[in-house]
């Protein structure tokens, strides 16, 4: 019933997507995560100045649809081909890979600055109290306190932002870009057989999403080593107490 | 300005008319999808709880797949897959040449399947949020099955499954504008089609970014008032 011939050529092809599908993934991610940290900082600032722009940027970018965004960014700034190659950026924005990556950032920062918020806001008082009375203030109060128990606290929502972004990138398929999802979509309309394709596409992005989802979880066991037995503790002690 | 506003007129030369009616196809095509969603959801949700080990698998299998799989690929192969699967159909009983299946139809399907796995999630988290001790009452005072299920399971799952369930909306809503790749007039097609025509792109995805996030402000709203009303019988905390 199903050609196993044509099910290996097609994972085979589709294999070759894989790099961008990846590269996509990380790059929008790291942006998204240090946009995500400087919006959720602003939220929690307490200035109506910082606070009103990226509460309305939150709003804005997670009540629209992400390929409206793409759209808007890809073919819309376009418009404007003479002022952005005036101000020299338009050899960025002809490009689909910039366009999708900008895009992919800007939308998974809106998402990512609420799990970041709740991150920090769950940082207890007395902890920062504590360490205010050692004497640590500002970017070492930050580096030692806040950042490690808000990293470990924000670690498993944001695992899901990375596994979002994964099946995000593949919208990046629709402004041309060959990933996974592109190849499968030439492939489909080369061969007329959807069914095989979307085995062997879907095989490929739920082996991809399965690695990081065992990655984000494994090191979430290694930060939390105060939550394991006593037991496993003391297994893996040089490892979980840095 | 006012070539802004000409835009997007109802008169003959604007877009308002047609951006109007697409709005509509895409809440259409949206809530179907989601209407399904609950069904499959639901279902899925109680395969997992009461069901035997192959149903149990069947549903896991089920909403790992579809919330792990980018959803574009699941409308190409509901729409590719689904006029394949009618051609064949109608060629079995004597009708010649092929028969595709009308996107609408095809990209309902297609978010309904993936917004049915999320539904899952959320359905079964309520129902882990529901008390055994009710369910062991209502058994005690010798309600059926079914009796159970409407007076005591149903009311209260909705409850708790509801923020969770408007989240999956809000998701499907804004999952609906890649049904535009199977050639449907929803809004972002519609968009495209107007800025092809006009060469102002710029203007009119602005216009469908504005008119989601009207769409997506709505529902939040009516969302909310419905989580008000249906805790209207639960202690609230004094605010």
């Amino acid at each position: 019933m199903m050609d196993m011939a044509f099910l290996y050529d097609t994972f085979v092809a589709l294999l070759s997507g894989v790099p961008l599908t990846l590269n996509l993934t990380f790059v929008a991610f790291a942006i998204g995560t240090v946009l995500a940290t400087l919006l959720a900082l602003m939220r929690m600032s307490r200035i109506k100045a910082l606070d009103a722009p990226a509460r309305a940027y939150v709003f804005v970018l997670r009540g629209t649809p992400l390929l409206v965004q793409i759209f808007l960014i890809y073919y819309g700034l376009g418009q404007f081909r003479p002022t952005l190659q005036h101000l020299g950026l338009w050899q960025f924005f002809r490009e689909p890979y910039w366009c999708a990556i900008l895009a992919l950032a800007l939308n998974s920062a809106a998402y990512g600055s609420e799990v970041v918020r709740g991150g920090l806001r769950s940082v207890p008082k007395r902890e920062v109290e504590a360490a205010r009375a050692c004497g640590m203030s500002g970017l070492l109060l930050f580096r030692r306190i806040v950042m490690p128990i808000a990293l470990r606290q924000a670690l498993p929502a944001y695992g899901n932002e990375l596994i979002l972004m994964v099946k995000a990138t593949s919208l990046a398929s629709i402004i041309t870009l060959t990933e996974v999802t592109g190849i499968a979509a030439q492939l489909i309309s080369s061969s007329y057989r959807p069914v095989e394709v979307f085995i062997a596409a879907g095989a490929i992005y739920l082996a991809i999403n399965f690695s990081l989802t065992r990655a984000i979880a494994m090191l979430d066991w290694r930060l939390t080593p105060h939550l394991r037995g006593p037991a496993a503790a003391t297994g893996k002690m040089e490892g979980g107490s840095a | 300005m006012m070539d802004f506003l000409g835009l997007v007129s109802f008169g003959p030369d604007g877009w308002g008319l047609s951006l109007l009616f697409a709005s509509l196809v895409t809440i259409a095509v949206a809530a179907c999808g989601f209407l399904l969603g609950v069904v499959l959801g639901g279902f899925a949700a109680w395969a997992n709880l009461a069901g035997g080990t192959a149903l149990r698998v069947s549903a896991d299998t089920y909403t790992t797949i579809f919330r792990g799989i980018p959803d574009l690929l699941v409308i190409y192969l509901f729409y590719f897959g689904g006029s394949l699967l009618v051609t064949s159909a109608f060629n079995a009983l004597g009708h010649a040449g092929f028969v595709g299946l009308h996107p609408f139809v095809a990209g309902a399907g297609a978010i309904g399947v993936v917004s049915g796995a999320y539904q899952a999630e959320v359905f079964r988290g309520a129902f882990r949020a529901l008390s055994k001790g009710e369910i062991e009452a209502g058994k005690s005072v010798g309600m059926g099955r079914f009796l159970l299920f409407r007076r005591i399971i149903a009311p209260q799952v909705l409850q708790y499954a509801l923020p969770g369930v408007g989240n999956v909306w809000q998701m499907t809503l804004k999952e609906s504008v890649l049904i535009s790749v199977t050639g449907l007039v929803e809004l972002l097609r519609q968009s495209q089609i107007a800025a092809g025509s006009t060469r102002k792109p710029f203007e009119f995805y602005l216009i469908a970014g504005a008119i989601f996030l009207l769409i997506t402000w709505l529902s939040q709203h009516i969302f909310e008032r419905l989580e008000k009303y249906t805790s209207r019988g639960v202690a609230q905390e004094a605010s």
